[in-house]
């Protein structure tokens, strides 16, 4: 381990991001309801309002298009502004300044004015929540041209992208696999920040040469258990953590399906219209010729996000991904 | 002489009257004289400096705003462009307050506030950009710190409140510097009142102790809906349940609307926070091109507000007090007429814009999906041979 390698859960290591952009630039301040001494719910921003002051770390009145829109306001003065929406299914109140204004002012300033806010959003399930805590609406903010839209899957990604959204001069959802804040992981903590940019950029996290596993955010650890599983069959699955899902990095996955032949790709937000369908649609244009099989996805249902008790059987188990894995060797 | 209150239309049967009856700020009477009561006495000292070439040049900044809207009406009537929202009968409301701003101050209009973008000195082309299809802004906010024309009813009143909670951080309120210290102001409508951001605002302002004046035109409509269907008490008093201090001005007195932004901003330059502000005045014209008023309002009620025209109300003061100039009023019909000029060979040289320039500013950095839809059109484009490109080609 080098000095600069700490062990860190992803939650914390998105606090380590956020208190080295608020150190590097002062523009920057986080803006959400309990995010203060509290530390939010999930503690993510644990010690910040005491380290940076309440100017900085700001307890907002309880309103999303509020906290959203004024987030903007001051984004037009210069400032950068990183908003925590407490929980995936709060995030609808302010959908509309985030698609109606947030994503669109850039444009239609013609490129004169810049509004560089992050919105961070814990999402996904798995945790045995209530209704509304447990959504993956990524999707619906990926259709809509001018935002960026990531979801770090590991402690050293969501260090690393969390700077990196805040230095970006785009809007960016950022969003959290809530599920994972507690496993931990190597992250180096040095010069985060100043390196080749991977916001955009999906990466091969496991290599393979039969078929590719396609995931992000909360799946890619299911996606690697499903991996180190069918490598016991005798399958060399390769995982490709996309990310980002705005905007795609297509020529990662196409580049490995090419290799495979197989693409399975799995998320927690419903398989009807998601994510999944735009790789799906862009692996068969490009890869046409090299696919042994259909593109499949694993993913949530369309049904409303279902009670605590049964959630798991929504959930893209590892048992459901080595199910379509099998599937795609039966072509 | 006597104040006369005007805000209500009780001898008539559709008159946006009802909650409307509340007193409100006024200076000069519809019949062009001063009002002396002692109420008023605080908002004349804010107006005791205006001498007769400041009262002409609101006079004229009135009569140039009205003329950019008949010149825009006539232009869409044309089909040079494709919508447009007139300021009619609100030019007090927007050049009063607007006259009141200091340059550093910012201002977040909706989209009929051709009086104060004309104050503030945007060019008139450029207002009309967007009206004719080939812009969805049309200038640099920068400029004149006058931000874009927003559609989304009371979307940008949060927008007026964060970039004032901005101003406050960098440490220009209170400062005592009269060209340092720094308001915002959101101009919204009536209907907008009921918008869930307008009332989100407030509580921002109003816990940040924000720099922001909220300047409400109530013109009594909202298309085709009475402000009686936004509230059943006079929209001023929204600010109270915030803590926001109200004040309810005539909206087609210029005087009394210079004289209450007038104090609003220096409330909120010198830290005292948010103000709201009702102007109760009167849409004259349709609300957009597209709309036909005669459906929902009478006559009677139009030509009750026609009499209480605001620019005829400026120029019965300026005669009244003996400092309405021939000249001057020729030179300004003068400059309207070169405006209207102006626009008509201005807007119609305004150019569709090459069809590639949608995927330009999509994001500030580069966003692969926009790269491939940008490289697929542009070789589509080049895939027709130059004969496809004749008129009437099908593609
Ligand atoms: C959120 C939203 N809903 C509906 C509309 C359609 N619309 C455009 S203007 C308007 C009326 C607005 O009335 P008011 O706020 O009084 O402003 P005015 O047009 O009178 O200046 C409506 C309903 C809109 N632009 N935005
Ligand atoms: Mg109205």
């Amino acid at each position: 381990m080098s000095e600069s390698t700490k062990t860190l859960t992803v939650a914390r290591a998105i606090n380590e991001g956020l208190r080295r952009s608020l150190e590097r630039d002062q523009k920057v301040l986080l803006m959400g309801e309990d995010i203060g001494a509290l530390g939010g719910v999930f503690r993510v921003t644990d010690g910040l309002q005491k380290d940076f002051g309440e100017d900085r770390v700001v307890d907002t009145p309880l309103a999303e298009s509020g906290i959203l829109g004024t987030a903007i306001g001051l984004a037009l003065r210069g400032y950068r502004p990183v908003c925590e929406i407490q929980f995936d299914g709060f995030i609808f109140p302010a959908y509309d300044q985030i698609t109606t204004q947030l994503a669109k002012m850039h444009a239609r300033s013609g490129g004169r004015v810049q509004v560089p806010v992050v919105i961070r959003v814990p999402f996904g399930g798995g945790i045995g929540a209530v209704e509304h805590h447990s959504e993956s609406p990524e999707a619906l903010f990926a259709h809509t041209a001018g935002l960026r839209v990531v979801s770090p899957s590991t402690p050293q990604d969501a260090f690393t992208m969390i700077q990196e959204a805040i230095a970006s001069p785009d809007p960016v959802l950022f969003f959290e696999p809530k599920g994972r804040y507690w496993e931990k992981g190597e992250v180096d903590v040095a010069g985060a920040g100043e390196g080749a940019r991977v916001l955009d950029r999906a990466r091969v996290v496991r290599p393979g040469t039969d078929l590719t596993l396609v995931a992000y955010g909360p799946t890619v650890a299911t996606a690697l258990r499903a991996a180190a599983a069918a490598e016991q069959e005798g399958r060399s699955v390769e995982v490709v953590d996309l990310r980002a899902i705005s905007p795609l990095d297509t020529a990662t996955v196409v580049a490995s399906v090419r290799r495979t032949g197989r693409c399975v790709v799995v998320h927690e937000a419903p398989t009807f219209l998601g994510s999944g369908a735009e790789v799906a649609a862009r692996v068969t244009e490009e890869c046409f010729y090299s696919l042994e099989a259909p593109v499949l996805r694993v993913g949530g249902f369309h049904t409303q996000y279902p009670v605590a008790k049964i959630e798991h059987e929504y959930l893209p188990s590892l048992d459901r991904v080595l199910d379509a894995v099998d599937r795609a060797f039966a072509y | 002489m006597e104040s006369r209150d005007v805000s209500t239309a009780p001898d008539l049967p559709d008159a946006a009257g009802g909650p409307d009856d509340a007193p409100l700020v006024q200076l000069v009477t519809p019949a062009g004289s001063r009002v002396t009561t002692p109420e008023a006495e605080a908002y004349r000292e804010r107006v005791a400096h205006l001498d007769p070439a400041a009262l002409r040049g609101l006079y004229r900044d009135m009569v140039l705003t009205r003329r950019f809207d008949d010149e825009a009406t006539s232009l869409q009537r044309q089909g040079e462009l494709g919508l447009f929202a007139q300021a009619k009968g609100q030019e007090a409301a927007q050049v009063g307050s607007a006259r009141a701003l200091a340059t550093q101050d910012y201002v977040f209009p909706s989209y009929r506030e051709h009086g104060v973008s004309h104050v503030r000195g945007i060019d008139p082309t450029a207002r009309l950009r967007m009206y004719r299809g080939v812009d969805h802004g049309g200038w640099d906010p920068a400029e004149h710190n006058v931000h874009l024309y927003t559609l989304v009813i009371g979307s940008h009143v949060l927008h007026a409140t964060g970039y004032a909670m901005g101003v406050q951080r960098d440490g220009l309120v209170g400062t005592g510097d009269p060209e340092r210290d720094t308001a915002v102001v959101a101009y919204f409508g009536d209907g907008a009142t009921s918008q869930g951001d307008v009332s989100e605002a407030l509580v921002f302002a109003a816990v940040n102790n924000a720099p922001v004046v909220f300047f409400c035109q109530n013109n009594q409509w909202a298309i085709s809906e009475p402000a009686t269907k936004q509230a059943r008490v006079p929209l001023y008093r929204r600010g109270s349940g915030f803590g926001v201090p109200s004040v309810r001005v005539d909206g087609n007195d210029v005087l009394a609307c210079y004289a209450v932004m007038a104090e609003a901003l220096e409330r909120a330059r010198t830290g005292g926070g948010p103000t709201f502000v009702e102007a109760f005045t009167y849409r004259m014209g349709a609300h957009t091109t597209s709309d036909d008023p005669t459906r929902y309002r009478s006559r009677a009620q139009e030509e009750y507000w026609r009499r209480r025209d605001p620019i005829d109300r400026l120029e019965a003061l300026l005669r009244a007090e003996g400092t309405w100039d021939e000249a001057f009023a020729a030179e300004v019909a003068a400059e309207g007429e070169a405006l209207g000029e102006r626009l008509r060979t201005e807007v119609r040289a305004l150019e569709a814009p090459p069809a590639s320039t949608m995927f330009e500013h999509v994001y500030a950095s580069p966003h692969a999906v926009v790269d491939a839809d940008r490289s697929w059109f542009a070789e589509y484009e080049q895939s027709f041979e130059p004969a496809d490109h004749v008129e009437g080609s099908t593609r």
